[in-house]
């Protein structure tokens, strides 16, 4: 991964700790994502000054700004394509973009589906909480129908979208779902996420506890089964991931749904980068190559 | 009167206009002549009807001009449409089998082709067209050597078949004429000149290739394809990373996450990707992430006339995004401007960290001219600003040990960037407001106090950027009794009307803006007021420059000229109306389009 400068210590949580604390509401649920990203950082001991957090506009799109890692707090729905560019420039940055469900699933869902399929090199961690946060309370694009909120106050009549099956159908190379409140799980997930060279999708169940009174701690618990803990279940299986990601009820599958290994990545495919990442390329082109551009209008 | 010769070729879509285009243009430029062409089309593929000007001549041609000397109509449509812009000397070369003549006006010569007896019209569907190539050359007094050459060039990949094939029938076309038509008495000159030959498109992506761009994206929009077909094209010659993204909106935020990892990126559309673009100019405007974006203006609003011209998006510039912030537009006078100016735009871009913007038009896109090649410098100054970057994980700059601000507070209102991947320099680039560490002022809490240190801060850009700008200068006598004022692409053919009034007796100048944005009123302003009669020439209904320039200045010309029917003005159309102004009678003219495409 990304790791070109010298290691002249070891990166400790401590060495993660951002400028400011996080703003979010007591017991929301991004506080665990942002805990186990900053745990899985350390694991894989990658120096914080390669790293990037991007952002949209949300909740938990604030969270570059609590994490000591280079950041960018873009605009609304549009973290990946900042992203994508900015990996495109240097790819030996490791990028992580961060948003939540309204973000990513509803303004942004155009660069969710078309990063998917290009396969950029980004692992995207959405904060899911089934709910608008920092517009104080409406429906989203994975509110439940019936779900009652300020924008739907006789309940949503819209289906709400499945992120697993949405990126497995788009091409995504890895799909995850994780669990804030399971720190062990999800620190794992997103070590795997971030070593997968590729476009890796990370949906994780998020709580609001303030504007989402359905999709609680209290719900989820008894819930969420963990695909590894089944020991016959092949994430390299595109079908079979499909099938599980329809479970939604007394059930509800976590973990990784699907990871393949065999599609190069958008920078990897990509000739130019032959010589490297293009912030470290000559700017100037050639002038015998000059000479030739000039030439054939001739 | 400058010295030239043009060729009108009309037609439906897929008829074969392009190929004649291309190889006439090809010889006059070999021949050391300069050239102006403009393609009057339409959006469809196959039919409809295109009528491309080829105008030459031994001096700098600047717009496709008045008169049509030579036309080639290649169906009965384009001889119906067109046939009575021709005047005394003119010829018309037409398929005689297919073709009927009208009525023409006095010293027309007919030129009629008897395409079947000159070649198998039954294995050569465009025969009629290398015919008239033929039979046009030598009435140009053009040698046939010239035409072997760029024939063989032209269609050496289909085949020496095709190449033996195609030179016989020209051939038979150069000698019909030889025996049959009256040459044009003055033959088209010879210089040592040479040149290239460009649309504004190629131009100004060589201009981004000779700027450094490393990164370049779009999504198809007419009539800035072009810009996206040259870089994809040269992408892996020189370095570049192209993409085609899915939509405007994911173009520039795309565009803004290259340049914020440290390189030069670009991006080219039309005024409704324009438009879906806009929110992304703010955040680099607030991240202050360097980037170019241009707008090649086509007919609006809406989807509009997809193929025609307009100077209707100035406002659209000017408003693009909320909020205040520091911004550059420029508008590219000609198509050798096209490449001159994005070095510069890049530099001044780079060195305020403020989006640069580039509102360029269908006439120059996708127009031609011959430049020489030494316009064409490829080491232009590049000037990166105050970047702090790494060379292959070494920090260019001593590491801050956490003391590094990212937009601190300068006289200069730019602060040292610090790009990804720097050791000791961390910090956020945030949309929202933000402190001078990059810390936000928007959520948690706010401050009046850091907000006016921040806004002000970023605004104090501007006056470094009005420093770095040159303002515009006026051209021609000063004591001239007609000032023509344009903007951008109008620049040739105002040049031109100018050199007929002061001909026929007006003499006239002209003042032609290049930088919108900083405008440099106070310059702009001393030269109109002492000037005698001022005309400003636009492409737009509402005198969207008129507007701009009285916000800017208060300054109200006495008369205006413009035209919105989406084809370019034509010298004649300047000049007339300057003269029914100086006769008093009005003072805003709306010339007619002759040209029916």
């Amino acid at each position: 991964m990304a790791t070109t400068a010298p290691r002249s210590s070891q990166l400790t949580l401590a060495d993660l700790k951002g400028k400011v604390d996080p703003d979010w509401c007591p017991g929301c649920g991004d506080f665990g994502v942002l805990s186990a990203i900053e745990k899985a950082l350390v694991e894989l001991q990658i120096p914080n000054h390669n790293v990037v957090a991007i952002s949209g506009i949300g909740c938990s799109s604030n969270l570059p700004g609590f994490i000591n890692t280079y950041g960018m707090h873009t605009l609304h729905g549009r973290a990946l394509a900042v992203a994508a560019g900015l990996k495109l420039a240097n790819h030996e940055l490791t990028v992580l973009v961060t948003g939540g469900d309204g973000d990513g699933f509803g303004i942004g869902g155009n660069h969710f589906v078309h990063s998917m399929r290009r396969n950029v090199d980004l692992t995207y961690i959405v904060m899911d909480n089934q709910i608008y946060g920092l517009t104080t309370g409406q429906t989203s694009p994975t509110s439940r129908i019936g779900m009652k909120t300020k924008s739907m106050p006789f309940g949503n009549i819209e289906a709400p979208v499945n992120p697993i099956s949405l990126a497995l159908a788009a091409g995504a190379t890895f799909v995850a779902r994780g669990y804030s409140a399971d720190q062990k799980h999800l620190t794992e997930l997103i070590k795997r996420g971030i070593e997968h060279k590729g476009f890796s999708f990370l949906d994780v169940f998020s709580p609001c506890v303030t504007y989402n009174h359905d999709n609680t701690y209290q719900w989820y618990r008894p819930r969420v089964k963990k695909l590894e803990d089944d020991p016959s279940y092949d994430p390299s299986v595109w079908i079979t991931a499909m099938e599980k990601s329809l479970l939604w009820g007394e059930e509800i599958p976590i973990g990784r749904f699907f990871e393949r290994t065999d599609v190069p990545s958008l920078h990897a495919s990509e000739p130019v980068l032959n010589e490297g990442p293009l912030v470290h390329q000559d700017p100037r082109v050639p002038p015998e190559v000059a000479r030739t551009f000039i030439e054939e209008l001739m | 009167m400058k010295q030239t010769f043009a060729i009108g070729i009309g037609g439906a879509a897929g008829q074969g206009v392009a190929t004649p285009g291309d190889i006439f243009a090809k010889i006059f430029s070999r021949r050391g002549l300069n050239l102006n062409a403009y393609n009057a089309y339409q959006s469809i593929i196959r039919g409809g009807h295109t009528f491309l000007t080829i105008r030459t001549g031994p001096e700098k041609v600047t717009n496709m001009g008045d008169r049509i000397d030579l036309f080639i109509p290649l169906n009965q449509d384009s001889m119906d449409r067109h046939l009575k812009l021709l005047s005394s000397g003119a010829a018309c070369l037409y398929n005689a089998d297919t073709i009927r003549p009208g009525p023409a006006a006095d010293g027309v010569q007919f030129c009629p082709l008897p395409v079947s007896e000159l070649a198998d019209i039954t294995r050569n569907k465009v025969a009629q067209n290398t015919i008239a190539i033929g039979a046009g050359l030598h009435m140009m007094g053009i040698g046939f050597p010239a035409l072997e050459d760029v024939l063989q060039e032209q269609f050496k990949k289909k085949g020496a078949a095709v190449v033996t094939e195609n030179m016989s029938v020209a051939r038979a076309g150069y000698d019909y004429a030889a025996a049959h038509f009256t040459d044009f008495p003055n033959p088209l000159p010879k210089t040592e000149n040479r040149y290239a030959i460009l649309s504004g498109n190629i131009a100004m992506a060589m201009g981004g290739a000779a700027a450094g761009v490393k990164f370049y994206c779009a999504y198809p929009m007419s009539p800035s394809t072009g810009v996206l077909h040259w870089m994809a094209a040269h992408a892996r010659k020189a370095g570049i990373m192209v993409r085609q993204v899915e939509d405007e909106i994911g173009v520039v935020n795309m565009a803004i996450g290259a340049a914020h990892a440290g390189i030069r990126s670009m991006c080219a559309t039309s005024g409704g990707g324009f438009a879906l673009m806009s929110e992304g100019l703010g955040m680099s405007a607030m991240m202050e992430t360097p980037v170019v974006v241009i707008n090649c203006q086509r007919a609006g609003p809406s989807t509009g006339v997809p193929t025609k011209t307009e100077q209707g998006d100035l406002w659209q510039m000017l408003g693009a995004a909320f909020g205040d912030y520091p911004r550059v537009i420029a508008a590219p006078l000609d198509i050798g401007d096209c490449f001159t100016l994005i070095p510069e735009i890049f530099n001044i871009a780079d060195r305020f960290q403020c989006p640069g913007l580039v509102l360029c038009d269908l006439l120059l896109s996708e127009g031609r001219l011959s430049v020489h090649p030494r316009d064409l410098d490829f080491t232009p100054p590049i000037d990166r600003g105050e970047l702090i970057t790494t060379n292959n994980g070494a920090p260019s700059s001593v590491p801050t040990n956490g003391s590094y601000k990212r937009y601190k507070i300068t006289e200069s209102g730019v602060s040292p960037r610090a790009v990804p991947g720097v050791p000791g320099h961390i910090h956020t680039a945030a949309t929202d407001e933000h402190m001078e560490d990059g810390v936000l002022i928007s959520d948690e809490f706010t401050n009046p106090i850091k907000r006016r240190e921040m806004m002000e801060k970023r605004m104090r850009k501007v006056a470094g950027i009005e420093a770095a700008v040159p303002p515009p200068v006026l051209c021609g006598p000063r004591d001239a009794e007609v000032t023509l004022i344009g903007w951008g692409s109008t620049k040739g053919v105002i040049e031109e009307a100018c050199e007929i009034l002061t001909e026929q007796g007006i003499p006239s100048n002209q003042l032609q803006i290049r930088w919108l944005v900083p405008l440099h009123g106070d310059a702009i302003l001393e030269i109109l007021k002492a000037s005698r009669h001022t005309i400003l020439v636009e492409n737009n209904y509402s005198g969207q420059f008129a507007r701009y320039l009285r916000s800017e200045t208060s300054f109200v010309p006495d008369g205006h000229i413009r035209k919105y029917d989406g084809e370019p003005f034509m010298p004649h159309h300047i000049v007339e109306a300057v003269k029914e102004q100086l006769a008093g009678k009005t003072k805003l003219s709306v010339p007619m389009h002759e040209i029916m495409v």
